[in-house]
């Protein structure tokens, strides 16, 4: 795993992260969507958090694309999840909303799933071999 | 009746959303890498491989179906519901089609992580 490998992998929960916390952002101020009209949320585009939220989340989709072009689908997801732990942040940080210690516990849960699979060979299908191939078996 | 709906879109958002993971990868690892793509060809090389590549449209077609399952469960359960539920056996599915569908390796300390990882997401949500 080389710099710019880790940096597409970091890319790939900050974006997802940063996108969803700025597109809730934009949806409080568009407000509730009625459900007997759901075109309605196209004219959510109009409003520039959810703009900037679409574009964050073009940026994950590429360095997700880019990710998977090297590494396995088992691999990418846990190592990416970290995401999840992000958005608990930001939506504390910049959207000040509360974060109970049950989730807390969440977040924990996340980031051990992700250090266990953060040492484990990144491609173990041989199509592409990778900058590392992995061996056969290894535990 | 109601909670029937929900969970039937609950599983169609779990199959829609994993067949459209598990496509992408294979799309991805047909493709190449696409760093190495972009130093030797340029861009426009990366995204003709891409667009040449059909099954990254069924991957395409397969999250917009699971993006509407979504907004349907939603319709008639709430959102603390429906997200994490989805999300983390989204989590679990992707382990087993990427074991049975791509071939990958999935070992003990990936079945670990992503149980962590569905475990987590699910207590976050209480």
């Amino acid at each position: 795993m080389n710099f710019r490998r880790g940096m597409i992998l970091a890319g790939v929960a900050f974006f997802s992260s940063a996108g969803d916390t700025v597109l809730s952002a934009g949806m409080k101020q568009v407000g509730e969507i009625s459900l007997s009209n759901l075109f309605t949320v196209f004219h959510a585009v109009s409003n520039p958090f959810v703009l900037v939220g679409i574009l964050l989340l073009l940026g994950f989709f590429s360095c997700y694309l880019t990710a998977l072009s090297w590494a396995d689908l088992t691999y990418v997801l846990p190592a990416t999840s970290i995401g999840y732990c992000l958005v608990a942040v930001f939506g504390k940080v910049f959207l000040h909303e509360q974060v109970t210690p049950l989730r807390w516990l969440g977040v924990f849960l996340i980031a051990a799933g992700v250090g266990f699979v953060a040492q484990s060979p990144h491609n173990t299908t041989h199509q592409h071999g990778g900058e590392n191939p992995a061996p056969e078996v290894r535990s | 009746m109601k909670a029937l709906y929900t969970w039937g879109f609950i599983l169609a958002i779990i199959v829609f959303g994993s067949a459209g993971d598990v496509l992408q990868a294979y799309s991805m690892k047909r493709v190449g890498d696409l760093g190495k793509l972009h130093q030797q060809h340029g861009l426009l090389a990366v995204f003709k491989r891409i667009f040449q590549t059909p099954t990254f449209f069924l991957g395409i077609a397969a999250m917009a179906f699971g993006f509407f399952s979504l907004l349907l469960a939603l319709s008639w359960a709430d959102v603390s519901l429906v997200a994490p539920a989805s999300a983390s056996l989204t989590f679990m599915a992707n382990a087993f089609a990427a074991r049975i569908f791509l071939q990958e390796k999935v070992d003990a300390r990936r079945w670990i992580a992503a149980a962590c990882v569905a475990a987590g997401v699910a207590i976050m949500a209480i």
